[in-house]
């Protein structure tokens, strides 16, 4: 056994889909801190990534899972409990919507791609943890992914904001039904990583500057700070926490305005 | 060989592990190197790091060789 402050936990990770995604920034911290892991991915493009992402943190269990798909999420936990008996924690990393719709005007947005923006990437959190809860019986700790355009309008995030205010409120919800178990469930709200699923958001680079130029701490976050901070919410150092949003922003959600000194700029 | 062809191919190798003498001017990522679709979204965010460049989706759609990679690079440069 390993030590460090995960040693002796296990948890699944769901949603590594390479070593630029904010999940490997997650993995990588708490591997270094001990803990044993589990990953799930999509379809055979994504296996093939996982899996040699896996093997560096030491770990042979990759399995699949569509979470779309309630028997997909059944089969994935039936494979978990072969391998494990208990489970730690979980890592939801997980979101999905028709890229056509994260640019231009939230009000057009389509019934069917609401529906499937609001499936994959909030009721998909609710149906690990019903699943999870079971196996959690040391009682655990679950993370979940968000975004500030949850709580105040960005350019282009439409659908998916509208998405990441419901996930966050699902959190308390998930945090008061699972708690009176030991269950604590948190959601980081990260500022703007450039990963594979942000290749989908319109006039990312731009909003990567303008975090970068006001945000307090005049940078933008990586995906090695956002594991930082998972590593905190999901070890014991965060045992009093539960039903959080907590930002991983370098800042910028107390901002009111643009900074003085930031450039001024438009879009390229 | 131009310096931006250099770095273009040396991503290309990397990422998708073919043989250098592979990525040819008309070399198709998808046809003749063996990319899924994921690995074009990949090289394009590559190739925006490396050159500190966006590459727009309606953009990235037309680089579907080694030649318009470097092509566009060049043009965005």
């Amino acid at each position: 056994m390993q030590d460090g402050i995960m040693a002796g936990k296990r948890g699944l990770i769901m949603g590594l889909a390479n070593d630029k995604s904010i999940a490997w920034g997650i993995a990588k911290a708490l591997g270094a801190a001990g803990a044993e892991m589990a990953f799930s991915y999509q379809g055979d493009a994504l296996k093939k990534r996982v899996d040699p992402l896996a093997e560096k943190l030491g770990s042979d269990i990759v399995l699949p899972c569509d979470v779309s798909d309630e028997e997909s999420i059944d089969s994935l936990f039936q494979d978990l409990k072969t391998r494990w008996d208990t489970l730690d924690f979980v890592v939801h990393a997980i979101g999905f919507s028709d890229k056509n719709e994260l640019r231009g005007r939230y009000v057009d947005t389509t019934r069917a791609n609401f529906n499937m923006t609001m499936d994959i990437s909030v009721y998909s959190f609710t149906a690990v943890m019903q699943r999870a809860e079971k196996m959690m019986t040391n009682g655990g700790a679950a993370l979940t992914m968000t975004y500030y355009g949850a709580e105040r309008i960005m350019p282009h995030y439409n659908v998916m904001g509208v998405a990441k205010a419901a996930l966050e409120s699902s959190v308390r919800y998930l945090a008061e039904d699972l708690g009176k178990d030991g269950i604590r469930v948190n959601a980081i709200s990260a500022g703007p990583i450039k990963t594979l699923a942000a290749s989908g958001i319109g006039d990312f680079r731009y909003i990567m500057k303008w975090n970068e130029y006001n945000s307090p701490l005049r940078r933008n976050v990586s995906i090695d700070d956002v594991g930082n901070s998972a590593l905190y919410l999901l070890s014991d150092l965060g045992a009093g926490v539960t039903g959080e949003t907590h930002h991983v922003d370098a800042g910028y959600h107390v901002v009111g305005m643009k900074a003085v000194d930031a450039p001024d700029m438009s879009k390229e | 060989m131009s310096d931006v062809a250099d770095r273009v191919k040396k991503i290309v190798v990397e990422h998708l592990g073919v043989e250098e003498d592979k990525v040819v001017e008309n070399a198709s990522f998808i046809d003749d190197l063996g990319a899924d679709s994921l690995d074009t979204v990949e090289l394009v965010m590559a190739f925006e790091e490396e050159f500190g460049i966006e590459i727009p989706d309606d953009a990235a759609e037309t680089i579907q060789t080694f030649g318009d990679a470097v092509k566009f690079i060049k043009d965005a440069q």
